[in-house]
């Protein structure tokens, strides 16, 4: 036992301690007063001087430099099996946002969903995705927008009582015989359509109305008048050797443009020496990127649709040797069209993006004509993802108004923003005796209805799909529910009285309906997250009557006058739900290069006959917009983008833009989204757009090489004859670098490149690239590390238009490195481009000296600042920042790395299992995500790789090669399929 | 002995030696002026708009300026080369007349490398604020380090700057301070003040003025100066290697490092010619400063303008020769015309044509336009630097990322900020140092009296 001192006898009788307190610290005083009261207390010398510099500064030292913010890491007690620290697991899942749909594959770090990759094992997408699919990951993280639990007149409310009122309000509807709306978007999940039957035998009365903000009603219907069905075909691009669009962006926006990009690049591959293209014709009235791909385009107006319509049916119709229909225009080009149509029978589509069903009526007699029906377009496997019938809707508001409808399920709906007549829509619901909305996110509609009983997240929820008869794929969550929120289909299920257990029952669904097979299979299907089951092939009947009905209705249209408008929707905010994304508010518009507003596009010719100058603003009716002159915009017409000028869906939404919505119409039971007979006036005032491009014309530089296919086939090098010029002069004084081990490389395919900016946006999420708002991009500071470039040529009136994905060329002689003078930025041995943050100073030197000028530097702290209070600036949101990649600090420069975490991440497998790389094992983010499959990355010092392969092509250039930066990244020329007068 | 019977007397006013210590020691001597005090009121309000400035920089970042994407240098390289350039003059007008024996700088060298020392000193602040995390700027020290050791890119033009700019101030600065040190044992030994005769005594480093001691005067002059010409030439050549070395249009030129000095000459001597009017004329300093002195930088400006326009001449001739689009799109399409034509013509005019008014006698001999024309080669001289700087950026090789450049506030107040500490620097240099090197004009006084009954004579011709 340890000997017990005592230094007083209080102390040892246990008293307590009086004694003044001189060797314990004093109370009350800090350290500066010890101090101080030791220097008084000595005569000052130059020993105690240097003690007290040395503790000074000794303690300043400490005090500044030991910046170690104590965080929280707690291990796990119980690790799951499946969860490594530091190792990603994927989950395949499914994305549908009621238009678009996307098999996935989720990235999860550490519990939290990271990154969505599309899905290779998908038979229709075919691993390919959008840029809204690829930042449908940030919006989980949305702290501000999303909503956090249940409410009743947007007061937060508890689900139990939630749930027991509206079960006593559906009962009460039901039973005094009333009925019941579930307003949804398109449902594409099988199990949710069961759901909803048995929700509405639950509830009789009940009624299921679909409604789309950007509806296909026109075509359903039209094909519902010409082959008995109401559903939308099918389109394989990749059998189709003639395109015809009429106003249909297929590449962009209209109707599945994932799958339509892949097939359509398959037709215009030139790599394996093929020599054949297809031939694209788009008629449209706005510049779109498939009007950009077309190898001719006519800029046309939304008026001019049927005249052209029929004009192309008689010409064919002659060359069938049948009976020509009235009316029709008699269009130049169109005699050319339809040669070339009626020489490709059974392998050509013609579609149109219209959603009259008179014009989709001649668009189905066209193809049948052509007799694509069974070969390029196919019955048999319709689309599901567009079900919405328009006049149920505007019927649902007039019931709503006259007092016929009871109660309102609002389902991944808000016609408060995006219904054409949302005064009516908002005076129906106040008739309404019981309205729930089980959006997951605050929108306009909410603040109208009594009750939220907000929905997960799709990366939170189990769900399945069927986007295309037969085809079936799995959602499974990949995190927890971050708030309070509920499954829809639970939701339905606890309304009915059921067991809120959504899993089980969509696992009972497949089990029964789908695989009708076994655990195992369900696993499986799980794994892969899709499925298919083969359809028997059919062909349907046309209805030949219907042309005629169609025609005559048609010709009796009102004669258009006086400008046209027509909305469209973009390529990052679709129909506007996504627009409290600041990764897509944040991607400029591939043609027009301008993000975080919309504006009217009008052509040169007519923007010079308003006096419509830069910046001008513009009154449509009543509806003022920022006008932008877009060259190859149709005369007399204006193009306005759908998705903007939301007024309560978050910070990042509100105010931006205008909502185009307003100018929606309704005719023939169908929405309209276009009018004519307006003249566009000039307003008094000034507005900016950010655009991140301002110069458009190429300068007559060789940047984007392009030739015609005829000169093609003559010399495959055609357009690149520069390319062998400079290979052959090819000389250095000095020793050029070898790499021996691994050296990659990007081949793009410019053919293949359809400039719809997925890459941008799956390499903003892979890279932790933040974003800059409007103000900063106007100062030409976005931080993209891959940009599309667009040049235009020829004639403003409708030019040629090409993109040009421009990443870090990754140079072996890199004009960047030599100039950085603490080596910040050099070499790897594998032919990379590095970037050492941590070295970097921040001359900016490489960014002047990147002939490219793809560097990008960090003007200011981008990540917890509140003037960039976007995604990077909460803890919640920063959960999506991929722990792969540095978050970089103001101050430093940064630029595209070729996703050196995944090359490090597959090599480092690859040694684990004791194997070679394969090639395309490591994909960078910009590759996965390309539909089209444009971007190629791999090893050049692998022979048998297909970059190696691509470099070999006749068509492969180096951007600027003059000087002689031997970039790692490598172009494929352009080829048109047009005549040689046009090219 | 040293005959001068070309030049004319270099001092009027029959001198003797104890006058020449009296007038050029005066203004120390005297109480402060109120001009001086406003001007020098105002030079730090300047200076304090430049310290905000700079705080704002540090604070915020980089992104507080207008720097961008594709024009990552703006004002504050332009003003760095510029200042740069200015510093330039001192040194050189020293030392080539120094070593070309001409002893009609003895009364402007002075003023010329104090101007140079606090020109350096401006230029110096900008590579290091230009830096997005200036607080590293010891990376760019070749130091040896426990990093690998990790050294700093010897490849990197920005790297030789480093050198450069260093070694030019140390020796600019060296050599000027070794120039003053008789002076300040003259002002120590004239005196009435205590505290300035200990001040000065310190700085004279006892100096007693045996011949020894100017034995090892002119000898450590001459060392320094043989040192320094090599510098002043190093200088600028290096810093125009920041553009020469890269491979944008319009940088990529073999002509910017003769170019670049001769330019920085030009500048120098333009703002000596502001300055020995401004001393003149407040100072009285006529005696010292004669109009043949003026006469003579006049002169050499005429020289180096017909240079300056030759080195534009030449570098468009070299844009159209060598076949290069994007050489021809910047020097003909975003230069002679396009978005920048003012700036371009700004410069070719104020450095090309308006010295070459100093052809006409009159307009030498006419201080005011002088002044005026001495100030417009320093304008022109900015929009060189502006030219170069921004012209080839903004639009180099790929059209997609052409943009434009302006600058914020806060790259104005830097700049304004330096001019103030530019003015400031010399108003304390009028005041605490004699402004005329004394015991260099008193080494020429003997020669000049002999042609004291002919100055109605004087001239360069």
């Amino acid at each position: 036992m340890e000997n017990k001192y005592w230094k007083s006898l209080e102390e040892f009788n246990n008293e307590p301690d009086n004694s003044p307190d001189t060797d314990k610290f004093p109370s009350g005083k800090n350290l500066l007063e010890i101090i101080d009261e030791e220097i008084e207390g000595k005569p000052s010398s130059r020993r105690n001087f240097l003690k007290f510099v040395g503790f000074s500064v000794a303690t300043a030292a400490i005090a500044s430099s030991c910046e170690n913010p104590v965080k929280k890491a707690v291990p796990y007690l119980n690790k799951p099996e499946e969860v490594t620290p530091g190792m990603a697991n994927h989950y395949a899942s499914s994305y549908f946002d009621g238009s678009e749909y996307s098999s996935v594959v989720v990235k999860v770090r550490d519990g939290r969903p990271i990154k969505i990759e599309g899905n290779t094992l998908s038979p229709i997408t075919r691993g390919g995705s959008s840029a809204r699919v690829q930042a449908s990951v940030l919006s989980l993280y949305d702290n501000e927008s999303r909503l956090k639990g249940p409410s009743k007149a947007v007061k937060d409310f508890a689900w139990q009582i939630l749930d027991n009122e509206i079960t006593a309000k559906l009962k009460e509807i039901s039973g005094a015989g009333e009925k019941t709306v579930i307003l949804s978007s398109p449902i594409i999940s099988p199990s949710t359509r069961k759901l909803i039957g048995e929700f509405i035998s639950t509830y009789p009365g009940t009624e299921h109305v679909v409604y789309e903000p950007v509806s296909f009603s026109g075509m359903l219907q039209a094909n519902k008048l010409s082959y008995g069905e109401p559903i939308i075909p099918f389109y394989h691009f990749d059998k189709a050797e003639v395109v015809v669009s009429f106003g249909a962006d297929f590449l962009g926006t209209w109707l599945a443009p994932i799958e339509f990009a892949h097939d359509y690049s398959v037709m215009r591959s030139l790599t394996d020496g093929e020599k054949r293209l297809s031939y694209h014709v788009q008629f449209e009235t706005g510049l779109s990127i498939s009007g950009s791909k077309a190898d001719t385009r006519f800029p046309v107006k939304p008026s001019e649709m049927s005249g052209l319509l029929i004009g192309l049916y008689n010409q064919l119709a002659t060359l069938a040797g049948k009976t020509a229909i009235n009316g029709g225009s008699t269009h130049e080009a169109l005699p050319g069209i339809a040669d070339k149509l009626w020489k490709n029978q059974e392998k050509s589509i013609v579609v149109s993006g219209s959603n009259d069903i008179n014009e989709q009526i001649v668009v189905n007699a066209i193809n049948e004509l052509l007799m694509n029906q069974g070969k390029t377009i196919d019955y048999s496997s319709p689309y599901l993802t567009k079900q919405a019938d328009d006049s149920k809707m505007e019927e649902l508001v007039k019931q709503m108004n006259s007092n016929q409808v009871g109660g309102l399920i609002l389902w991944n709906v808000n016609p408060v923003y995006d219904h054409r007549d949302s005064e009516a829509f908002v005076e129906g619901l106040k008739k309404l005796k019981l309205s729930v909305s089980l959006n997951s996110v605050k929108d306009e509609t909410l603040a109208h209805v009594t009750y939220s009983a907000p929905a997960h997240h799709y990366l939170e929820s189990w769900d399945d799909a069927e986007p295309i008869k037969g085809f079936f794929s799995l959602a499974q969550p990949a995190i927890r529910p971050i708030f309070s929120t509920r499954q829809k289909q639970e939701s339905l299920l606890k309304w009915m009285g059921k067991e809120p257990d959504y899993y089980a029952y969509i696992k009972n669904y497949w089990l029964t309906d789908i695989l009708k097979s076994g655990e195992a299979a369900w696993t499986k299907a799980l794994q892969d997250g899709v499925h298919q089951i083969e359809n028997a092939t059919r062909s349907i009947g046309f209805n030949a009557e219907s042309l005629s009905v169609a025609v005559s209705a048609l010709n009796a249209y009102p004669a258009a006058s006086g400008f046209e408008v027509s909305l469209y929707q973009n390529l990052s905010m679709g129909n506007g739900q996504h627009t409290n994304n600041p990764w897509l508010m944040e991607m400029p518009d591939p043609i027009s290069k301008i993000c975080w507003d919309n504006f009217a596009s009008i052509s040169p010719a007519s923007a010079e006959k308003l006096g419509i100058a830069k910046d001008a603003i513009i009154k449509i009716n009543d509806f003022e917009i920022p006008a932008f002159v877009q060259p190859g915009q149709a005369e007399g017409t204006i193009s306005i983008a759908l998705g903007y000028g939301h007024t309560a869906f978050g910070k990042v939404a509100d105010g931006v833009g205008k909502n185009a919505f307003k100018l929606t119409g309704f005719s023939n039971g169908n929405r309209t989204y276009s009018f004519s007979g307006t003249e566009p006036a000039l307003v008094a005032g000034e507005y900016k757009l950010a655009t991140t491009q301002m110069h458009h014309s190429m300068e007559g530089r060789p940047i984007v090489r392009e030739t015609t296919l005829s000169k093609y086939q003559q010399s495959p090098d055609s357009g690149n004859e520069l390319h062998a010029e400079y290979e052959e002069k090819h000389t250095t004084l000095y020793k050029e670098t070898e790499f021996t081990g691994h050296h990659w490389a990007v081949a793009i395919d410019l053919n293949k490149c359809i400039g719809c900016s997925a890459c941008v946006i799956a390499c903003q999420a892979e890279n932790n690239v933040p974003v800059v708002g409007k103000q900063e991009v106007m100062k030409s500071r976005i931080m993209h590390w891959i940009r599309i470039d667009r040049y235009y040529n020829g004639d403003p009136a409708n030019p040629g238009v090409v993109f040009q994905p421009l990443m870090c060329q990754h140079c072996d002689n890199a004009p960047c490195e030599n100039v950085c003078p603490v080596s910040a930025t050099n070499h790897s041995s594998e032919g990379l481009n590095q970037m050492a943050y941590n070295r970097c100073v921040g001359t900016k030197y490489c960014i002047n000296n990147c002939p490219y000028k793809v560097r990008r530097f960090n003007w200011f702290k981008y990540a917890n600042n509140e003037k960039f209070d976007y995604n990077m600036n909460s803890d919640l949101s920063r959960l999506v920042l991929n722990p792969d990649v540095t978050v970089r600090e103001r101050g430093v420069v940064e630029k595209c790395t070729f996703c050196v975490q995944r090359i490090q991440e597959k090599k480092l497998l690859a040694k684990n299992e004791g194997r070679r790389l394969e090639d395309h094992e490591i994909l960078p983010a910009c590759g996965q995500a390309c539909p089209s499959k444009a971007i190629v990355f791999g090893d050049t010092n692998d022979p048998e790789s297909e970059v190696s392969k691509l470099i070999k092509d006749p068509r492969n250039y180096h951007l600027l090669e003059e000087l002689h930066t031997l970039p790692s990244v490598s172009y494929l020329t352009l080829v048109r399929n047009k005549a040689e007068e046009e090219a | 002995m040293y005959k001068t019977e070309v030049r004319g007397p270099l001092i009027l006013g029959d001198k003797n030696y104890r006058q020449i210590s009296s007038d050029i020691i005066a203004p120390i001597d005297q109480p402060i002026p109120t001009w001086w005090k406003a001007v020098f009121g105002v030079s730090m309000l300047a200076t304090l708009f430049g310290v905000y400035a700079i705080y704002t920089t540090l604070v915020v970042g980089i992104g507080s300026w207008g720097v961008n994407n594709s024009v990552g240098w703006g004002w504050e390289i332009i003003n760095f080369v510029w200042w740069i350039g200015i510093g330039h003059a001192g040194t050189a007008f020293s030392i080539f007349l120094l070593i070309l024996r001409q002893k009609w700088r003895t009364s402007i060298n002075r003023a010329a490398e104090a101007m140079t020392v606090v020109a350096v000193g401006c230029a110096a602040l900008f590579p290091a604020l230009h830096m997005g995390r200036v607080w590293l700027m010891f990376y760019i020290f070749p130091y040896p380090n426990t990093r690998g050791p990790l050294w700093v890119n010897f490849n990197s033009p920005l790297f030789w700057d480093f050198i450069a700019i260093t070694a030019y101030l140390l020796i600019s600065a060296s050599f000027w301070y070794f120039g003053m040190v008789p002076d300040f044992a003259t002002i120590r030994d004239k005196t009435t003040s205590k505290v300035k005769r200990a001040v000065y005594g310190f700085f004279a480093f006892g100096w007693t003025g045996s011949s020894r001691e100017w034995l090892r005067y002119e000898a450590l002059s001459y060392v320094l100066g043989g040192i320094a010409a090599v510098l002043v030439v190093s200088v600028h050549s290096i810093v125009s290697t920041d553009f020469a070395v890269s491979v944008i249009p319009g940088w990529h030129t073999a002509v910017f490092p003769p170019y670049f000095v001769v330019g920085a000459i030009f500048s120098g001597f333009a703002m000596v010619m502001t300055l020995m009017i401004i001393i003149r004329k407040i100072y009285k300093f006529q005696d010292y400063v004669t109009d043949s002195h003026l006469n003579a930088i006049a002169k050499i400006l005429i020289f180096v303008s017909l240079i300056m326009g030759t080195a534009y001449a030449t570098e468009i001739f070299m844009a159209w020769y060598s076949g290069s689009t994007y050489e021809m799109f910047t020097f003909f399409k975003n230069r002679i015309t396009g978005d920048y034509t003012f700036q371009f013509w700004a410069m070719v005019v104020c450095n090309a044509f308006i010295p070459q008014l100093f052809w006409f006698k009159k307009v030498r001999q006419n201080l005011t336009i002088a002044f005026i024309i001495s100030l417009l080669i320093n304008v022109g001289m900015w929009y060189e630097r502006f030219n170069i700087l921004i012209t080839s950026l903004s639009k180099d090789y790929l059209p997609s990322s052409w943009t434009v450049y302006s600058p914020t506030w806060v790259e104005i107040g830097i700049f304004v900020g330096t001019l103030g500490m530019f003015v400031a620097g010399v108003l304390l240099f009028f005041k605490y140092i004699p402004m005329i090197a004394i015991s260099e004009v008193k080494s020429i006084l003997k020669v000049t009296s002999i042609n004291k009954n002919e100055k109605t004579n004087a001239s360069h011709e």
